[in-house]
């Protein structure tokens, strides 16, 4: 009850801070198991996408987390594991856990995702290159729709080291699904994968 | 009629301009659903008809809004006006800001503006605190703006940016903020009345607007200023300030001007409204933009709310002024 009064709360405070505006280009809002991946410029990417998507959409959706950041204060634990139903993902790579487990775990689930494939977030007008992450899922999950999502602007609303954001209007436009090609080598995958987000920028 | 409706209270004579405005309304819609009833062929002359009708739909739907707005704001008393008012600024100036590139310098000049300068100034128009209410932004806010954005140590394009800030805080917040001021005016023998002000401008304003608009289309006349607008011209500008001036003279009635001084406030409200859009306009095309509103044009195809807004931001203040200069209240 509490976690749905919180989401409300956040869904209305993005909402009046951001507009939170979704724009579908190359495919609709639709119930399959999809993975969103866009770029990655502020820890509050992963509310904005959020609150674009369509309320279906959004309790079948888990976005992924990092663990350090997302569960150093018990509010932002909570948040993310009531509210978000977030998949915690450590960045500090240890020898004996892959990194990708929570990810397989969700997607084996049924679940849709949403990832940041640059892994951290970047300053630069572009993003940096993908990671293999996005990669080995495809890989694994051939059945599960890619879609590429261009974020637009969060970097404005609370920049780093600020406490109290901006109002400024943010959109997330999502693109035609990029699918793994037969044979298709990793680093080229990876790249189209890129441009294909890029390329929203500018829609 | 008359003599009935003089014999009303100041409410309900509101109660009955909110009526009249609704039927016409409701009116309006009607005819445009008959309209959209009709076959339109798949010919040049159907595309275009099917255009004019989106056209038609969307001023509709934000004349619609815009009533609504008033009258929400009239019913919920001094309080809830203010309020009202206070959320379109804080759109506008959204709207304003996300298309108006800032630096992370900016963030706290931003913050400042957006939680601490507007809703002082509503809170100003609510206490009627009118005097300190016309020069706050003026004098204070313009002053201590700069002061925030040196502070935050980023000489690059300082003026530029602050320029833009400024310009965003004297539309959205300034500008705006008049609209309810004049609902809180208190005129000697007018108590109660100040919707019928705001009517009165918003109605002078919008017909200058759209007989201008209008006969643009008429006389297809050369622009005066090509790289700005491409519709503006002195011809259609005199008419539509004319029609709207004369209009303003037979609303006589319901301010508490003679039809002399009716026709001129009208005169006054409809210059500004008319050449503030024009400068809207000037700052859209500098930032390459059609509309405001998220990037241009939405998927719904809808401009921004400071479309909608931008020429009564512009008259209004002037008009405020005006009226408590000569009435000298």
């Amino acid at each position: 009850m509490r976690a749905k009064l919180m989401g409300f709360f956040l869904l209305g405070l993005i909402r009046l801070l951001t507009g939170a505006q979704a724009r579908w280009y190359g495919c609709p809002p639709k119930a399959e198991q999809r993975i969103y991946f866009a770029n990655h410029q502020s820890h509050a990417d992963l509310l904005l996408i959020w609150a674009a998507l369509p309320q279906v959409l959004r309790t079948l959706t888990r976005p992924i987390a990092a663990r350090d950041y997302w569960t150093r204060t018990p509010l932002r634990s909570w948040i993310t594991s009531a509210v978000f139903n977030a998949i915690y993902v450590s960045r500090d790579r240890t020898a004996d856990q892959d990194p990708l487990e929570p990810l397989v775990d969700a997607l084996s689930r049924g679940d849709s995702i949403i990832l940041f494939p640059e892994g951290t977030r970047g300053h630069a007008e572009e993003p940096q290159a993908f990671k293999a992450g996005l990669y080995n899922l495809a890989l694994k999950f051939p059945q599960v729709v890619l879609v590429p999502a261009w974020i637009n602007n969060v970097q404005r609303v609370m920049p780093k080291g600020e406490v109290v954001p901006v109002p400024v209007l943010c959109s997330v436009t999502f693109g035609a699904p990029v699918a793994l090609r037969e044979g298709e080598e990793r680093q080229d995958f990876l790249a189209r994968a890129r441009q294909a987000v890029v390329a929203l920028r500018d829609v | 009629m008359n003599q009935y409706l003089r014999s009303l209270s100041a409410t309900e004579q509101v109660g009955a301009m909110f009526l009249f405005v609704f039927g016409c309304l409701c009116v309006a819609s009607v005819v445009l659903l008959v309209r959209s009833l009709r076959e339109n062929g798949n010919d040049t002359e159907g595309d275009a008809r099917r255009q004019s009708l989106v056209h038609a739909n969307g001023l509709l739907r934000s004349s619609w809004l815009m009533v609504i707005v008033f009258w929400i704001g009239w019913l919920s008393g001094e309080l809830g006006a203010t309020v009202l008012f206070g959320l379109v600024s804080f759109f506008a100036l959204r709207e304003f800001m996300t298309l108006s590139p800032t630096r992370r310098g900016d963030h706290r000049s931003l913050v400042l503006a957006f939680f601490v300068i507007l809703p002082v100034q509503y809170t100003l128009v609510g206490t009627r605190h009118f005097d300190l209410f016309t020069v706050f932004i003026p004098v204070y806010v313009f002053l201590a703006i700069p002061v925030v954005s040196a502070l935050a140590n980023d000489p690059q394009r300082f003026l530029e940016r602050n320029a833009k800030l400024q310009w965003g805080i004297m539309v959205c917040i300034y500008g705006m903020s008049h609209v309810p001021a004049l609902l809180l005016l208190d005129f000697p023998a007018y108590v109660d009345r100040g919707a019928f002000l705001v009517l009165f401008l918003a109605l002078v304003v919008q017909t200058c607007m759209l007989v201008q608009h209008l006969a643009t289309r008429r006389l297809r006349r050369a622009p005066v200023a090509a790289a700005i607008s491409s519709s503006f011209n002195w011809a259609s500008w005199g008419i539509g300030v004319g029609v709207a001036s004369l209009l303003g003279g037979l609303l006589a009635g319901i301010t508490p001007f003679k039809p002399g001084q009716a026709l001129a406030m009208a005169l006054v409200a409809s210059i500004a409204g008319s050449f503030g859009h024009l400068v809207m306009k000037a700052i859209k095309r500098d930032r390459g933009i059609p509309n405001w509103g998220n990037q241009g044009e939405g998927v719904t195809g809808a401009g921004g709310l400071l479309d909608r807004v931008d020429a009564l931001c512009f008259a209004a203040p002037v008009f405020f002024h005006s009226v408590r200069w000569y009435f000298d209240l």
